[in-house]
């Protein structure tokens, strides 16, 4: 039996990903070993005209040259993944989504802005159909592994449903809250092992909110810690803002 | 000779980012040439207004997965410079010292991974596997070390977590430090074989006299986290004048904007570094560049690569002897900072304005706040090394096309292609930073 075809691409994103996939170090050697990339335009000058077993997707939809692309992609691949915050949720590229784009351009560009013609940022999902999610900015490497096996082996993949708190709490670390500060642990999916608090900063929530957060006992958080609900909003909106659209 | 030759390299590979070369070659004469920047916007300036400048690093070190270290740093030092906050000695040691693995980081990866295919004639690393293992195995393993010393001093290196404005939210144990030396000495022989293996290769002949700009200063170090701005034309101004040397101009054929100090374009990155400050390398950096046959100055850009491994030696020095100062000296815990975005009111805000210029991998980085009293930006600019490239890129290739019009078409491509790989562009960089803002 051949090898599967693997293709990474990217799309508005800072590669980051791509890039953790190129830091496994030697791991990549065993990588190559099992699967064939036929295509990672960040690393390899190799490009492949037939069909994708396996399209990893970096980065978030934010032009309808990207929607063309994606589709196409979408259309030569058996398995598409959604690689990274930035495709998962529309990540950090979704603060546009609050803006004027035609304001956004001009701040940015000028008026050279009508050069860079843009739409509301949008997740992988939100224009094609996605079959594994890997969150996080960045992605964390033990979990595209784990996802990488369901994959080759025809499993589904579960990302968990429980708050960074339990991984968090596992590793034994003082709660932010008890420091004083807003952590968006509460609402965040978990599967980083907590990756930020353990190096002494605070979640930010880039693994996009549980699919059922404990609204009440955050709230509860809140109130205990006498921080305003509209804060936090502009915190959960630093990451989740497209959520909005999966919503209408 | 009357010939016509059409490229169009449409995604240019083993670059960060997406761009095309466009050359039109018409009856013996050339007739285009342009580098183009296709990647989307990301609109970062426009979406940092209303957020706390305390989050400006957490959120402009997202625009590039590779120099995500570099990015924070100069947003740090503008954040604080706009704040009024002076690092302490032991924060400016460890953010020297995370500066370095960045450099480290990204130099090996551009040296292995995206320059030494071209020169061992294959199209990326994976034939490589079966051709050259050692080498393969020696840059994934340098790779891996890289990223190990950034995981130990800051969480990880593509979007460090305790590097923080007013200093780190963690602090590294005797035993990481003691690990953390450990690695950089296993990477000191395998820089020693990196030294020895690109001696042997052959980098294409090419010279343009330009104008290289980078950070100089009056100390003894080889200047990366500060400086004043400096050029090999003998010019020198404060960071703060910033504006003076990047003058951004629009050329007619592409909506990206450039940038030009006492030429037509100049060039920023490692070779501009070398080129500047020479006498401030590491004495093993300096045998190092003996051996590689490179001296300042030096004006091959397909060479950056070779200056790129000469200040690889010289940031695995320097950062042992970091370490070594911080060892004897002994870790202060009580630095350890609150992050987040100051919910505590540990530092006194105000209005204000800040820069940052920093030497990243590639070059010149500027980052450029202002904010309100409530410590909210007001507005934003960044000066990407990469912008600052774009056009002495192109005068490279208006030089070069005619000196190898006689080659073949892939023969032509392949020497553009390398060319442009040489300045390391960062494309997702350089895209959604161009216009300067701030008045």
């Amino acid at each position: 039996m051949s090898k599967p075809k693997v293709a990474f691409f990217d799309f508005a994103c800072c590669e980051g990903c791509q890039l953790q996939v190129a830091n496994l170090g030697e791991m990549v050697l065993d990588l190559i070993d099992i699967v064939d990339i036929v295509e990672f335009r960040e690393v390899m000058s190799e490009k492949w005209d037939g069909e994708f077993d396996v399209s990893f997707i970096e980065g978030s939809i934010t032009d309808e040259h990207a929607v063309e692309r994606v589709k196409k992609i979408r259309e030569k691949s058996k398995i598409l993944v959604a690689l990274g915050s930035c495709a998962t949720i529309g990540g950090v590229n979704g603060m546009k989504n609050s803006f004027n784009l035609e304001e956004a351009g001009r701040y940015v560009y000028g008026e050279a802005y009508k050069f860079f013609p843009t739409i509301h940022t949008k997740a992988v999902h939100q224009v094609v159909r996605v079959d594994y999610f890997i969150n996080g900015c960045p992605i964390y490497q033990p979990e595209f592994l784990t996802v990488l096996k369901c994959i080759l082996k025809g499993l589904p993949y579960y990302v968990p449903e429980y708050p960074v708190c339990v991984e968090c709490k596992l590793n034994e670390n003082v709660c932010m809250y008890d420091r004083g500060l807003t952590c968006m642990g509460p609402v965040t999916k978990a599967g980083c092992n907590s990756w930020c608090i353990n190096n002494g900063n605070i979640c930010y929530g880039c693994r996009g909110l549980t699919i059922n957060p404990n609204s009440q006992g955050f709230k509860d958080v809140l109130k205990k810690f006498g921080i305003p609900e509209d804060f936090l909003m502009k915190k959960i909106e630093m990451y989740n803002k497209c959520k909005e659209l999966d919503e209408s | 000779m009357s010939r016509n030759v059409n490229i169009n390299v449409n995604y240019l590979t083993r670059v960060e980012g997406h761009g095309n070369i466009v050359v039109k070659i018409k009856d013996g004469k050339l007739d285009e040439c342009k580098l183009e920047i296709v990647e989307s916007p990301r609109f970062f300036e426009a979406f940092l207004r209303g957020r706390s400048i305390f989050e400006a690093p957490h959120i402009t070190c997202r625009i590039c997965g590779i120099c995500s270290c570099g990015h924070t740093l100069a947003s740090i030092q503008a954040a604080e410079d706009a704040l009024g906050i002076k690092p302490t000695e032991q924060t400016t040691l460890l953010r020297k010292l995370l500066l370095h693995y960045e450099e480290l980081d990204s130099h090996i990866l551009h040296i292995y991974l995206l320059v030494a295919p071209d020169l061992l004639g294959v199209p990326s690393f994976v034939p490589l596997v079966k051709s050259h293992l050692n080498v393969v195995k020696r840059a994934l393993k340098m790779k891996r070390l890289c990223n190990e010393l950034c995981d130990i001093l800051v969480g990880r290196h593509v979007h460090p977590i305790s590097a923080v404005i007013g200093g780190f939210s963690k602090l590294p144990s005797t035993q990481d430090l003691e690990q953390m030396h450990g690695k950089l000495v296993e990477l000191e022989k395998d820089m020693e074989d990196t030294v020895e293996l690109f001696a042997s290769l052959r980098f294409p002949e090419f010279e343009r006299d330009t104008e290289y700009v980078g950070l100089i200063n009056d100390e003894k170090e080889y200047p990366l986290l500060y400086g004043d701005i400096g050029s090999t034309d003998g010019y020198r101004v404060s960071k703060y004048d910033y504006k003076v040397v990047v003058n951004e101009f629009v050329v007619p054929h592409a909506s990206a904007k450039r940038t030009k100090w006492h030429r037509e374009s100049y060039a920023v990155g490692a070779l501009a570094r070398f080129n500047l400050n020479y006498e401030k390398l590491h004495p093993k950096a300096k045998e190092a560049a003996t051996a590689l046959n490179i001296k300042p100055k030096c004006i091959n850009p397909y060479l950056n690569t070779v200056a790129q491994i000469v200040e690889s030696v010289h940031c695995i020095e320097d950062a042992k002897s970091i370490i070594e100062n911080i060892w004897q000296k002994g870790i202060n815990y009580d630095e350890i900072v609150i992050p987040d975005i100051n919910q505590k009111g540990a530092f006194p805000l105000r209005a204000g304005e800040g820069v940052g210029a920093v030497e990243v991998p590639r070059g010149l980085l500027i980052h450029h706040y202002e904010c309100d009293e409530r410590g909210i930006i007001t507005g934003a600019n960044c000066v990407i090394p990469t912008n600052q490239n774009t056009h002495n890129i192109e005068l490279d290739m208006v030089d070069l096309i005619p000196k190898i019009m006689d080659k073949s078409e892939e023969e032509i491509t392949l020497a553009l292609e390398m060319l442009v790989r040489a300045y390391d562009p960062c494309i997702s960089c350089s895209v959604h930073m161009i216009d300067l803002r701030i008045d």
